[in-house]
């Protein structure tokens, strides 16, 4: 049985790590001249070396050793002055070397740090080791009733990712997260990404795999120090479902324990469907890969003064970035928060860059864009807009040519596909009708219209006035410019606004 | 006496999916034996101001350039499989039925 997730937390403190692998944005693959292009046909992007054809050797891929290495340094690690690649033998297909080319007890990185922020605590996660190895081949099981390697008749292998550079980030142990550990797991895993694409050392997309979660969690009873046996979670796909297995996991292993039960030391795998892990194969087995030092790849000794350089060279980090930018646009912790969580601080960032008010961009980006990303089911970065073309209608929104209504609905022309905002104003008619004669012959007519509601606002009433505002802006179609039209309307009636 | 014991290459033999005879296994390990005896003659020469290694030549930081360079065409690259399914290798089953 299960414990639901808040009484697990009363008798239970989680202890978790995480290791999480990033594929890196190189042209080519990690030891040969392969190309790394997501999605090609099966098998188009392999050569003797990537699958192990005899006497094939690899060379390691210059810019996969810096990409790392500046990875590092972003995790705040200690750069290895010498290090080599080891040999990890396992009998599995998904590699047609039958060994994968990692690193072993000499990672290229290591005794970092990152800081993460959740519920308005800063919370520090300590790094293990930022290592380099070589993406696997992807498996297709046939046969068998769930198409899942368990009972599937046989399988077939395409190597187009064998051998992509892939960088395995290693946290080390997390206690004392208590009640927040799914959501600092998130959290973490979010900052990782972040980092990630400041440096553009890879396009971090889950759902494409070139980021992937491995999850360990452990429980220990509260007031112990004795942590319990771990659990690792693979195939946690999304961020949310980094959260959600954490919590699965905590919630199922506190009911075993409570029990009486013990855990048992293995792979489990999360389904997104349920939110919930089964168990793979047992860990001990999986684990006697008899690593070697690589013999076909001599060591990695980088010139410190290249290392120096590197780390000069870093960019802001997402964490320093947005403190900046939070002062620079004076938002509340909380603000910068929801913005954070919405993807959406590097797309205001850059609208604001294209000329757009920090407000006015924070508006449109978190108001009827989110919304709108939101109802497609997508991210805002993926919505067929650019910052430069919200600049732009912020700029007419200015200058008076459009109200916000109307401003909306460019927006909805431009996502349509209609061309640039000034393209929709063009070929929608958006303009707003700032000709006062002809915004003076529609007042006329509302008011003639709504003599009960004019009579009310002439008696000292001004709150009718909304509704004869509205009756002008339902007649201009909302190309009225609102306000202007409720002076007019109040001018008109004698009465001060 | 045996210093790799008859569990060890049974062991061994498991991980790379070997089906061994149980007198293949007495013979197996009497011949890694002999090989570990003969491998372990190089700590009879290695002096305290020799480090141990394990590259014959002293180099590092041998790399490529990231380029890209012509693959194999699938044809090509499947020409050797025993089976192939989708343009893909196809391989037996991988995991018993234990789970």
């Amino acid at each position: 049985m299960t414990m639901v997730y808040d009484e697990a937390l009363d008798k239970f403190e989680p202890v978790l790590g995480l290791e999480t692998h990033v594929e890196l944005g190189t042209k080519s693959k990690m030891f040969c001249g392969c190309k790394t292009t997501f999605g090609a046909p099966p098998n188009t992007q392999v050569c003797p070396t990537c699958l192990a054809l005899p006497g094939a050797l690899p060379v390691a891929n210059e810019a996969a050793i810096e990409s790392t290495i500046r990875i590092g340094l972003a995790l705040n690690c200690s750069i290895a002055e010498w290090c080599r690649f080891a040999r990890k033998n396992y009998f599995y297909p998904d590699m047609p070397k039958n060994y994968q080319i990692s690193q072993y007890d000499e990672p290229l990185c290591f005794d970092g740090y990152i800081d993460v922020e959740v519920g308005g605590e800063t919370v520090r996660i300590g790094i293990e080791r930022v290592h380099l190895e070589e993406d696997t081949g992807k498996s297709t099981h046939v046969g068998g009733a769930t198409g899942r390697i368990h009972g599937a008749d046989y399988s077939i292998v395409d190597y187009n990712r064998a051998g992509i550079p892939l960088v395995e980030i290693v946290t080390k142990p997390i206690p004392g997260t208590d009640r927040l550990a799914p959501e600092v797991a998130k959290a973490y895993v979010t900052e990782l990404r972040e980092i990630m694409r400041s440096l553009g050392v890879s396009d971090v997309r889950m759902e494409e795999g070139s980021l992937r979660c491995d999850v360990n969690v452990s429980l220990m009873p509260r007031g112990s120090s004795e942590w319990g046996t771990r659990t690792e979670t693979k195939n946690v796909n999304s961020l949310r479902s980094v959260e959600r297995a954490v919590r699965s996991e905590i919630e199922r292993q506190a009911g075993i324990l409570a029990e009486g039960g013990k855990i048992v030391q293995e792979t489990r795998h999360f389904h997104e469907d349920t939110g919930t892990t089964t168990s793979g194969r047992s860990k001990e087995e999986a684990q006697d890969y008899r690593y070697f030092p690589e013999p076909d790849l001599v060591p990695i000794a980088p010139d410190p003064a290249w290392v120096a350089e590197l780390k000069a060279a870093l960019p802001e980090l997402p964490s320093v970035k947005r403190k900046r930018l939070q002062a620079e646009w004076g938002l509340s912790d909380l603000d910068m928060q929801a913005m954070h969580n919405a993807d959406a601080i590097d797309l205001v960032e850059a609208t604001v860059a294209a000329g757009a008010p920090p407000a006015d961009a924070r508006k449109w980006w978190m108001g009827e864009l989110a919304r709108r990303a939101n109802e497609s089911g997508v991210p805002l970065s993926d919505l067929p807009i650019t910052p430069e073309q919200i600049a732009r209608v912020t700029e007419l929104v200015a200058s008076g040519a459009l109200n916000d209504k109307l401003a909306r609905e460019v927006l909805e022309g431009v996502l349509a596909g209609e061309g640039t905002p000034d393209e929709v104003v063009e070929r929608r008619g958006l303009q707003i009708v700032s000709d006062e004669g002809e915004l003076l012959a529609i007042i006329d007519q509302v008011l003639a219209d709504n003599a009960d509601a004019a009579e009310k606002v002439r008696a000292g009433k001004i709150a009718a006035a909304g509704a004869l505002v509205g009756g002008v802006m339902r007649a201009s179609k909302g190309k009225a410019d609102a306000a202007r039209a409720r002076q007019l309307i109040l001018e008109k009636l004698g009465v001060e606004g | 006496m045996s210093a790799i014991t008859r569990d060890e290459v049974a062991h061994l033999a498991r991980l790379s999916r070997l089906a061994l005879t149980d007198d293949e296994l007495d013979h197996y390990a009497t011949q890694l034996d002999a090989i570990i005896e003969a491998v372990a003659k190089v700590r009879e020469v290695a002096a305290e101001d020799v480090p141990p290694s394990s590259h014959a030549l002293p180099l590092t930081n041998v790399f490529r350039a990231d380029e890209v360079r012509q693959s194999l065409t699938p044809e090509q690259a499947l020409s050797g499989a025993p089976a192939v399914e989708d343009d893909r290798f196809q391989v037996p089953r991988i995991l018993g039925e234990e789970a």
